[in-house]
C-alpha cells in the first residue's frame, strides 16, 4: 500500500482502499507483463538515461517556471507557473507517452492504442508512435472529434488512425471503453498507451512516475527562485489526474498545500461515490444502481466521470484537497492569464487558474502567498472553441 | 453454503446431470429488461432446449461486450431497466433450468456484495458471472456470494497461464466459462482456433462442467465449440434476433435448431 509519500503501490496496486486491477481475465497477463517490464525498466539506469535524454532533446525539458508579475499583482498572491505548455506537442502528455513508447519497444510490441479526450494525449501518442516507428490507433468520442477537429487532423498527419467512438456519451469515458475492447483482441502485439493516472494497475502508478518529472523539476526550480523555500500552495487541474499527480509527487513531502481542481460538471471527488470502472476502484459519478453518469464540461480533457485512485486516496487522507471550477469561471481565468501574461492556457489548466482567482479573492489563499500552478497545456487547441463560446 | 434455499435451480448439479445424461450443454443469454418481450424470450429459450440461461443485468459501460450486446444494453437501460426490476420479473418466472446473472462489478459493488447475492437468490438466480472481476480481485465476492447460495462462475481466457488456470478451476463454481477467443462478445464468421486449445486445457484441469462461449452463433459453430468441452454459450446471435424484431418465437426456433445440432451428432 502506498503511503501519503506517493511511493510504490506494490503488486496489488492499491492506494489505501483504492486502485486495484479490475480487468477481464484476458487482460490480466498483459497487465502483469507490463508491471514487470516497468519495474525492470524503472530501476535500470540505461532505460532512465534514454528516457531522460528523450525528454531533454525531443520534448524540450526542463520546462521553465515562470514568475507571473502582472497576474500576481492582479490577484495579490505570488503566482509561479510550471510551463508544460512549452513542451513539444504542447502539454504534459508527452512525458508519459515517451516513457510508455520506450516500454512498448522493450516489450517487443509493434502497435499502440490510446484513448483521447481533448486530443492532446492522442496527439502525443501519435507523436511517440511516429518517433518509435509504431502503428497507432487512437479512439476518440464523436463529441470530441467535433470539438477538437484540428487535433484529429494532427494525429492523421502523424500517421495515426483516429477511430471516432459513437457509443455512450461519445466522450473520453467511451473512448476508454473502445480502447480496452481493442486491446482485449490485440494484446499480443499491442500496448495500451493509457493517458492518465487511471485504469488497472500498474497504470496509475506508472503514469505518475512518468509525470513526476514535472514536480521534481518544479521543486528544484522553486527552491532556486525562492531562496531554498517551497511554495505554500501547489495547484493543478484534474481530469484523470496525471499532471496533478506528477506535480504533487514533487511536493508531497513538503508542507505545501496540495490542491486539485476538477471541472464542476465532472467532479468525481466532489459528487462521486466509490465504485469500479476501467479497471480501477475510485470515486465515480454514478446513479443509485451503479450506472456511470456522463460528465459535462467545456473542457474535453476533464470530461471524465472518474479520477485516478491515488487522488481518491490523497483526498481521503486529507493530504490533497479537491475543488471545482465552473465553465464560466474557466473562460474568465483563461482570458485573465492571456491578457496579463501573454500566455493562452488550455481550458484544462484554466480550471486551476479559476480556482486560484476565487481563492485569492475570498482569502482562502492569503495575500502574498506563493503558489505554484502547473500550466499543463497551451490553448491553441481550444482557440476555435473559445472563440465560439465568447463570440 | 448455509440456510435453506427455496428458489431456483442450483447450477452445478443441474449441469452435471445434463452432462451425465450424455448431452452437450446449451447455455443461452438474454439481456434483462430488453423491451417487453425479454421474459418471454427467456421462456422460449428454455422450451427450445437451453440447459441454462444467463440473464444480463445491463451496465452503462460493458467493456467485454461487442456491438450487439452493447446495443441491447443501451436499449434496455433507455427503457428504464435496473437490477431490481429485472430480478422482480424473474421472481415470477418458474423454469426448470438454472438461471445465472451476468453483469459488471460496479453494479454488484454499488448494491453491496451480500445484498446483491441475496437479491439474486430471492429471484431464483443461483449463479453469477462478473467478467471484470478477475481471480485476484474476486475473493471477497466469492465468499459473500457462496454464503448467500450463489455460485460464482469464473472465466478462463486463451492467455491464462497454467497455474492461474488451475486456481481458477478450483475456485469457479457452477461451471468454468471458457472464453473462446481474445476479444469481446459478438458474432464471428468462424470459430477461433484458440477455442479447442483452451477447451482441452480446461478439461484436463477440472472435472467441473466446462462451457465455451464468445463468437458462437450458428449450429455448426456450436457443435464445433462443444466438441472438446461440455457445452457452449450462444448470446449475441440470439440478441441480434430480438433487436431486429424477431420476437420470442424466432428466438425459441433458433435455440431449438442449436439444440438439434448439438444432439444430432
Ligand atoms: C492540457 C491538459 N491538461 C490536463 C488534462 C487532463 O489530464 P490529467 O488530469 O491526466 O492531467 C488534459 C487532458 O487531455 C490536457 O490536455
Amino acid at each position: 500500500m502506498a503511503p501519503a509519500g506517493m511511493g510504490d503501490p506494490g503488486p496489488s496496486g492499491r492506494f489505501g482502499r483504492f486502485g486495484g486491477r479490475f480487468v477481464p481475465e484476458s487482460l490480466v497477463p498483459a497487465c502483469i507483463e507490463l508491471e514487470a517490464a516497468f519495474r525492470v525498466a524503472w530501476s535500470d539506469w540505461r532505460f532512465r538515461q534514454r528516457y531522460a535524454e528523450l525528454l531533454r532533446t525531443y520534448a524540450g525539458r526542463p520546462t521553465p517556471v515562470t514568475e507571473c508579475h502582472r497576474l500576481s499583482e492582479a490577484l495579490g498572491v505570488r503566482v509561479l507557473l510550471k510551463r508544460e505548455d512549452l513542451t513539444h506537442t504542447g502539454s504534459h502528455k508527452i512525458n508519459n507517452v515517451l516513457g510508455q513508447g520506450l516500454l512498448t519497444l522493450e516489450m517487443g510490441k509493434t502497435r499502440v492504442v490510446a484513448e483521447t479526450g481533448a486530443g492532446q494525449h492522442g496527439v502525443a501518442t501519435a507523436t511517440a508512435a511516429a518517433l518509435f516507428g509504431l502503428e497507432c490507433v487512437v479512439y476518440m468520442g464523436e463529441v470530441d472529434t467535433e470539438r477538437q477537429a484540428l487535433n484529429v487532423f494532427r494525429m492523421q498527419l502523424l500517421g495515426a488512425e483516429v477511430r471516432p467512438v459513437a457509443s455512450g456519451s461519445r466522450t473520453l469515458k467511451d473512448a476508454v471503453n473502445e480502447a480496452l475492447r481493442d486491446w482485449v483482441a490485440t494484446v499480443e502485439n499491442t500496448h495500451y498507451c493509457l493517458g492518465s493516472v487511471m485504469g488497472p494497475h500498474p497504470y496509475p502508478w506508472m503514469v505518475r512516475e512518468f509525470q513526476r518529472v514535472v514536480g521534481d523539476e518544479a521543486r528544484s526550480q522553486c527552491r532556486e527562485l525562492l531562496g531554498g523555500d517551497d511554495p505554500a500552495v501547489v495547484v493543478a487541474c484534474v481530469g484523470g489526474g496525471s499532471n496533478a499527480a506528477g506535480t504533487f509527487a514533487g511536493f508531497v513531502d513538503t508542507p505545501a498545500r496540495l490542491v486539485g481542481v476538477e471541472a464542476a460538471g465532472g467532479s468525481a471527488i466532489g459528487r462521486g461515490i466509490p465504485g469500479v470502472l476501467h479497471g480501477m476502484h475510485s470515486y465515480l459519478l454514478q446513479d443509485e444502481w451503479g450506472q456511470i453518469l456522463e460528465a459535462q464540461s467545456i473542457s474535453a480533457g476533464l470530461d471524465y466521470p472518474g479520477i485516478g485512485p491515488e487522488h481518491a486516496h490523497l483526498s481521503d487522507l486529507g493530504r490533497a484537497t479537491y475543488y471545482t471550477a465552473t465553465d464560466g469561471e474557466v473562460l474568465d481565468a483563461l482570458q485573465l492569464l492571456s491578457r496579463t501574461e501573454g500566455i493562452i492556457p488550455a481550458l484544462e489548466p484554466a480550471h486551476a487558474l479559476a480556482w486560484l482567482v476565487n481563492a485569492a479573492r475570498s482569502g482562502d489563499v492569503a495575500a502574498g502567498t506563493t503558489v505554484l500552478l502547473t500550466l499543463s497545456g497551451r490553448g491553441d487547441k481550444d482557440a476555435e472553441q473559445v472563440m465560439r463560446l465568447l463570440g | 453454503m448455509s440456510g435453506i434455499i427455496e428458489r431456483g435451480v442450483a447450477v452445478e448439479p443441474a449441469l452435471r446431470a445434463g452432462r451425465d445424461a450424455g448431452r452437450k450443454l446449451l447455455v443461452t443469454y438474454v439481456t434483462g429488461g430488453l423491451g417487453s418481450g425479454w421474459v418471454d424470450a427467456l421462456r422460449a429459450m428454455v422450451e427450445g432446449g437451453a440447459d441454462l440461461v444467463e440473464v444480463g443485468i445491463p451496465f452503462s459501460d460493458p467493456v467485454m461486450d461487442g456491438p450487439t450486446i452493447q446495443e441491447a444494453s443501451v436499449r434496455a437501460l433507455a427503457g428504464g431497466a435496473n437490477p431490481v426490476g429485472i430480478l422482480d420479473a424473474l421472481r415470477r418466472v418458474e423454469v426448470p433450468v438454472p438461471l445465472v446473472a451476468m453483469t459488471y462489478y460496479n453494479l454488484v459493488f454499488r448494491a453491496g456484495h451480500s445484498r446483491f447475492a441475496r437479491m439474486l437468490v430471492d429471484s431464483g438466480v443461483r449463479g453469477a458471472i462478473v467478467p471484470d472481476l478477475p481471480l485476484d480481485e474476486s475473493g471477497e465476492w466469492e465468499t459473500d456470494a457462496a454464503e448467500a447460495g450463489v455460485e460464482t462462475v469464473l472465466l478462463a481466457a486463451p492467455v491464462t497461464p497454467d497455474d492461474r488456470l488451475a486456481e481458477l478451476c478450483r475456485r469457479s463454481h457452477g461451471f468454468i466459462y471458457g472464453v473462446n477467443l481474445m476479444g469481446v462478445t459478438g458474432e464471428r464468421a468462424s470459430l477461433a482456433q484458440s477455442a479447442a486449445v483452451l477447451a482441452k486445457r480446461l478439461k484436463a484441469a477440472t472435472d467441473k462442467p466446462v462451457i465455451m462461449g464468445f463468437g458462437v452463433s450458428t449450429p455448426d459453430q456450436a457443435v464445433a465449440a462443444a466438441a472438446e468441452a461440455d457445452g457452449v454459450v450462444v448470446a449475441s446471435a440470439l440478441m441480434r434476433l430480438l433487436l431486429d424484431g424477431g420476437g420470442p418465437n424466432a428466438v425459441g426456433d433458433a435455440v431449438a435448431s442449436l439444440r438439434a445440432a448439438l444432439d444430432g451428432g
